[in-house]
């Protein structure tokens, strides 16, 4: 295996360009290495690590965030204004792996590894993330739900890197959420996830956006989850037909770590409690 | 096969050595730097057994390769005491008993070192949570979490 | 425990040995051990921490398959591969084999069929693990791939694809399938007289699915042999002469050709009992001429190290309104893996052991499948049995009821009562740990919505066992100790306190060394719970053997009868007036002129202690219930067990944890989980779900002491019996939470779900 550390993107998406066989951006390796000891080991890996800005968090122009690439998990949820911008992509990122991988682990490389079960993918979903993806064929700006394809697939063409992750500025009286279903505590992957991003007007959502993990092959956003939340007060009602959306959506299978039964049933259980973690954030906000 | 050349500093001290591309840092520390304190109990980040401090941060060093190691400074569990003087938390864990084959121990020490960095008074649950990653078979944590908040005692005291 | 051997295993030995009733000056003190150092600064070296010169690097080729018949193995490829030094299969092994040892072989090194995904059926050592694990790729293996089983009810179907003919012991029941291959029965009275005095009789079905040891130190080990057939290896285990047996018988040669050193041990809980590795890494090393280092991943751990038994059973047992339990019955049936020697017949006999009945009956029945070969865990066998037994009878007293603890003690086995199994039992505590629950403030605190409390007994016989130590004086009159027994819980620190309080010196004097298996006699595997017990009662009589010598040098030195000494606070004295007057000689003055005096002293006990006194535990578990995800969260526990003296308290209370967490992880969510193809689907951390930091509370301990009467201090083994009540406590606590009572481990969510579904559709 060839290890490579390009000073710039363009000089990646060149590496890239230019390798031959199994070729991988690596960010925090925290899946890669496990894929590495399972006998996966790429012929090239272009560590991004070394490039500038990669480890940055700013504001943007419009007042949203630019993450670097390689910022792990223990920066991002230690870093004040993003957790109050927010707060529910922050718990996503933190729910991955253990305070060791959190060292690590960035959000990117979360996404990019196409996960179904993927915990900050449907945040940032939720969130109305985008990416920013430079190949040979250039610069484009892409959202977070469009760059998987399936387990372990994505959209990124050969040779295409990405660059930042982009999260909007956060709606006035907006909150967001996100949790999981695991048997255990921690150090599990998610039986089903589900983020929850909204905003309020005086007691009446306005807008609002669901998506859910490890119910398809990809994270979803579920636009009958999201329909029924707006124009309510988050009464008895809309949590009952936010739930049975939830309960609805995607094809779940049954595998070791769940049944679809179950994550069908789950799903509908996490996205009433999500729903109403993510309404008194939007409650509390300014 | 493609070696590479690192330089990085361990527990302070200047290192040099050639590795195997595909060499995870732990590798390196145990096979290529005879520091066998970190243990690999998985290879795959779900133990905790072969946590280091690497710049700065907690990680699992079997989930950084060897090469990524390139002007880092790293701490592990054989840079913990102060020559002969133990630190508190590796006082606290003999004194607890809070180990019974000890394979866990120096990851548990060098990660629950990260935690008293970053909060000197953490409750019980903080302990769990920051500690998930750290799997102990034999001891049902109890008693980890017992000496992990009586040296943090210590230390706020001495501090 | 080694069933293999036939060894007679009964907890009710009469053997009285019982004579030091306190009080102790270092006995039940907690000093720090003497190991915590190299411990706590990573010094201690473990099975991976060896290196040496020219070593090289070895992996295991392991079957993908449940089930296949090894048609071909081509290895020249992999030989060809520079780098690559030895290539080894079967046919590197010894032959003629016969029994156990014929077992372990197949199982370490496939023979004509792989019988297990993961099955070893090739080895390489090269000169980096990178080539070594290359070369594997190499090893091309034809398989016919044969239908499988993994499932223990399904084995004993007719139709069941057969794993092995002829595997069976004779005395089976008429009409088995070839996969049954060891039948068990016993019990006393006529349990249908007992069921037909019965107010209420419950007959409930269980199943329990294979859990790991899950120890954190993967099997590993560094093995040298020159071409004169003598060999050194070092290694992670629990019994150094075992493995130095079995490599001999393995690679045939003589047992004393190989010394094994034993490394530190992170963890072994029964599954560092035998080999796995160990004989590979000789044959490699003997066909290479070099050392070869030989680790398994933790995906081999899972794959192809001994994980428990997976159980199928059945139990009926009958009580009177009042309580009292008439009869019981029990039908286990165990799979161990493609082999032999499932432990069902401790299942079988732990079943009952808790209660004193009139009509009692068991029987077990020991299948084979698809799967790895079962190795000891903690109590092998009796924590399934605890699961089944003391949920029926935790659902008697929520028909009748009455009150869980008061319907134990009603019942409960005592000295003088035929235990279950066959013997009378001795002086045992079960009735003290039940009345120490019952005044414990747990078992009165106040529970919330959705949360229920369970308690449970457990029983294990623990174990004796050829023992070996010796106790060497310095010149200046400090001691150092040998022992056999690999140290996995700070046992170096509890030999240290037992020579300390018998020879009156202070415990920093003593060393604790674990000998190699060409510096001391034999001794037996660290298990059963038998290192505190039997190596703890060989160092007390070793210490009293050197005692005698020194109080000899003394009588020598005064001129008087050794009778007229007596050995105390680390001296020698004379034993009152007649003796004479003489200023007593202490350990150091004795030792400072043993070379004139006689020569070297030392203490010895080789011999096979058997009053190793059974061991009983209670335990007290809240468990709370998320009714919409069926999610348990374990938010109080409590272990009361019979120590019978507690040589280091600390170290106990460390045993009595421990064994709880692993309990609550194979109650909730523990397990082997096999797909359609016989594979195994979770050989990882992150899938086998061992219990967390966060996913447990404290875990409170009570030790009570009911002194037995086989050891001189009255220490009973503590090791294992605290994995057998947590199943049905925790299974217990979920039914009182939910409503609804699981007979089916792990209680995973789904599961549990499931359940109340069942229930409320029942309802509606
Ligand atoms: C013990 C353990 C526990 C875990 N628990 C969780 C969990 O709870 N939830 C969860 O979601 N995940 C979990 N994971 C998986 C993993 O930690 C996350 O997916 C993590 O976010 C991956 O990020 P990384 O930076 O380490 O990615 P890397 O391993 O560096 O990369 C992952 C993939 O993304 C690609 N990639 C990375 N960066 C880029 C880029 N800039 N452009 C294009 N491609 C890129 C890589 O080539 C690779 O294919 C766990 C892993 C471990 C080892
Ligand atoms: S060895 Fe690195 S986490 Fe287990
Ligand atoms: S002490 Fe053995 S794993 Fe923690």
């Amino acid at each position: 295996m060839q290890y490579l550390k390009p000073a710039s993107f363009e000089e990646a998406v060149a590496m890239a360009g230019e390798a031959h066989g199994d070729v991988r951006f690596l960010a925090g390796g925290t899946d890669l290495l496990v894929r590495m000891r399972m006998g996966a080991v790429p012929d090239v890996l272009i560590d991004l690590k070394h490039i500038p800005g990669v480890y940055d968090i700013e504001r943007t122009e419009n007042g949203g965030w630019r993450i670097g690439v390689a910022v792990p998990g223990a920066e991002l949820t230690e870093h004040a204004g993003l957790r109050a911008d927010w707060p529910g992509v922050v718990e996503a990122v933190g729910l991955i792996g253990s305070t060791q991988v959190q060292g690590r682990a960035t959000p990117v490389g979360n996404l990019a590894n196409a996960s179904p079960a993927a915990d900050s993918v449907p945040a940032l979903i939720a969130a109305g993330a985008e990416v920013e993806v430079l190949g040979p064929g250039g610069r484009r700006r892409v959202a977070v739900g469009d760059i998987p394809a399936g387990p372990g697939r994505t959209r990124l063409a050969q040779g295409e890197v990405i660059s930042a992750l982009y999260l909007p500025p956060r709606a006035a009286h907006g909150g967001d959420a996100y949790q999981r279903f695991i048997p255990r505590t921690e150090m599990d992957i998610a039986v089903v996830g589900c983020a929850v991003s909204l905003s309020r007007d005086g007691n009446v959502i306005t807008e609002a956006r669901v998506a859910l993990g490890a119910m398809a092959p990809t994270a979803l956003m579920v636009e009958e989850a999201a329909s029924a939340l707006v124009g309510t007060t988050l009464g008895e009602e809309a949590l009952e037909a936010l739930s049975e959306a939830a309960s609805a959506a995607g094809r779940p299978i049954d595998d070791k770590r769940g049944t679809a039964k179950f994550r069908r049933h789950v799903a509908g259980v996490l996205a009433r409690r999500v729903a109403l973690v993510a309404y008194e954030r939007a409650g509390d906000a300014k | 096969m493609s070696m590479v050349h690192v330089s990085a500093r361990v527990n302070g001290d200047p290192v040099e050595f050639l590795c195997d591309s595909r060499e995870t840092l732990l590798d390196v520390l145990r096979d290529r730097l005879a520091l066998t304190g970190a243990k690999e109990g998985c290879g795959t980040g779900d133990c905790g057994a072969c946590s280091v401090i690497f710049n700065g941060r907690l990680v699992a060093s079997c989930l950084v390769l060897g090469a990524e190691a390139e002007g880092a400074e790293i701490e592990t569990i054989e840079g913990m005491a102060d020559g002969e003087k133990l630190h508190p938390l590796q006082q606290k864990i003999i004194a607890h008993a809070a180990l019974q084959c000890g394979i866990c121990t120096p990851g548990i020490l060098i990660a629950a070192k990260a935690l008293l960095a970053k909060n000197p008074d953490p409750d019980e649950e903080t302990i769990r949570y920051w500690l998930a990653g750290n799997l102990c078979r034999c001891t049902g944590y109890d008693k980890i979490i017992r000496a992990i908040q009586d040296a943090a005692a210590e230390m706020r005291e001495e501090a | 425990m080694a069933l293999d051997e036939g060894k007679d295993v009964k907890g009710g030995h009469d053997a009285r040995e019982y004579d030091h009733q306190g009080p102790f000056r270092h006995v039940g003190t907690r000093p720090d051990r003497p190991d915590g150092v190299d411990k706590v600064t990573g010094r201690a070296h473990f099975g991976a921490d060896a290196y040496a010169p020219g070593m090289l690097h070895a992996a295991i080729l392991r079957s993908p398959h449940a089930h296949a018949r090894i048609l071909k193995i081509d290895t020249s490829r992999a030989e060809a591969l520079e780098g690559v030094k030895a290539v080894v299969t079967r046919a590197d092994f010894a032959e003629g084999l016969e029994g156990e040892d014929w077992n372990i072989l197949e199982n370490i090194m496939a023979g004509e069929k792989a019988l297990y995904d993961g099955h070893a059926v090739a080895a390489v050592a090269a000169t980096s693990k990178f080539i070594a694990r290359d070369a594997l790729a190499l090893i091309e293996v034809e398989y016919e791939i044969l239908p499988h089983v993994t499932d223990v009810d399904e084995a004993m179907q007719p139709g069941a694809p057969v794993i092995r003919e002829g595997a069976a012991e004779p005395g089976l029941p008429e009409g088995m399938h070839p996969n049954v291959v060891r039948y068990h029965e016993s019990g006393h009275g006529d349990v249908e007289a007992g069921f037909a005095e019965a107010d209420l009789v419950i007959q409930r079905h269980f199943a329990t699915e294979a859990t790991h040891q899950g120890y954190i130190e993967p099997h590993a080990c560094l093995a040298q042999m020159g071409p004169d057939g003598r060999g050194d290896l070092w290694c992670t285990t629990q019994g150094h002469w075992n493995v130095q047996k079995l490599c001999a018988s393995l690679l045939g040669v003589e047992a004393s050709a190989i010394r094994v050193t034993a490394s530190e041990i992170g963890g072994g809980f029964g599954g560092k009992t035998t080999v796995f590795i160990e004989p590979v890494a000789m044959a490699l090393a003997r066909k290479s001429g070099r050392p070869v280092k030989l680790v398994m991943s933790r995906e081999e751990v899972f794959r192809a190290s001994g994980p428990t038994s997976s159980a199928s059973m059945d139990v009926r047992i009958g009580m009177k309104k009042d309580g009292t339990m008439t009869a019981a019955e029990g039908t286990f049936r165990l799979q161990g893996g493609a082999f032999p020697y499932a432990p069902m017949e401790f299942t079988a006999m732990c079943a009952f052991a808790c209660y004193d009945l009139k009509h009692v009956r068991q029987r077990g029945f020991d299948v084979m499948t698809n799967r790895p070969k079962q190795a000891a865990y903690r109590a092998p066998g009796s924590p399934m049995a605890a699961f089944a037994v003391e949920s029926v009878v935790d659902e008697l007293c929520q028909k009748l009821g009455l009150d869980p603890i008061e319907v134990r003690l009603k019942n409960a086995a005592r000295e003088g009562t035929r235990a279950s199994y066959g013997p009378t039992y001795p002086r045992i505590g079960l009735v003290e740990t039940l009345e120490a629950a019952r005044a414990h403030p747990h078992y009165s605190a106040p529970l919330g919505p959705n949360q229920g409390r369970g308690i449970a007994c457990g029983f294990w016989f623990n174990y004796g066992g050829e023992t070996s130590v010796t106790l060497a004086l310095s010149m200046d009159g400090t001691v150092q100790i040998a022992v056999g027994t690999p140290d996995i819980g700070g046992s170096r620190a509890s030999m240290a306190l037992m020579a300390a309080e018998e020879l009156g010196i202070p415990y920093e004097d003593i060393r604790v060394t674990i000998a190699d298996t060409a510096s001391l006699g034999f001794n037996e595997i660290s298990h059963g719970s038998r290192v505190t017990y039997a190596s703890g009662l060989a160092v007390i009589k070793a210490a009293r053997d050197a005692k005698r010598k020194l109080i000899a040098r003394a009588a020598d030195k005064w001129g008087i009868d050794p009778e007229a000494v007596e050995w105390r606070d680390g001296a020698a004295w004379p034993a009152g007036d007649n003796a004479g007057s003489f200023e007593p000689l202490t350990i150091r003055e004795i030792c400072a002129e043993m070379g004139a005096t006689g020569g070297p002293i030392a203490g010895h006990y080789e011999a096979t202690p058997e009053g190793a006194g059974v061991s009983f535990a209670t335990h007290i578990v809240d468990a709370e219930l998320d009714p919409e995800t069926g999610k348990v969260t374990i938010l109080r526990y409590t272990v009361v067990q019979d120590a019978g003296k507690a040589v280091h308290p600390s170290y106990v209370e460390g045993q009595f944890q421990g064994g709880a967490a692993q309990g609550i992880g194979w109650a909730l969510n523990e397990e082997y989980i096999y797909g359609e193809d016989g594979r195994l689907q979770n050989p990882g951390f992150l899938d086998y779900r061992i219990p967390v930091a966060s996913d447990l509370p404290m875990i409170d301990t009570v030790i009570v002491e009911v002194p037995n009467p086989g050891h001189p201090y009255g220490v009973r083994g503590v090791g294992e019996t605290s994995i057998c009540p947590p199943l049905a406590a925790v299974a217990n606590a979920v039914s009182n939470a939910a409503g609804v009572r699981l007979r089916q481990l792990p209680m995973r969510p789904a599961r549990i779900l499931e359940a109340l579904e069942a229930q409320t559709d029942g309802e509606g």
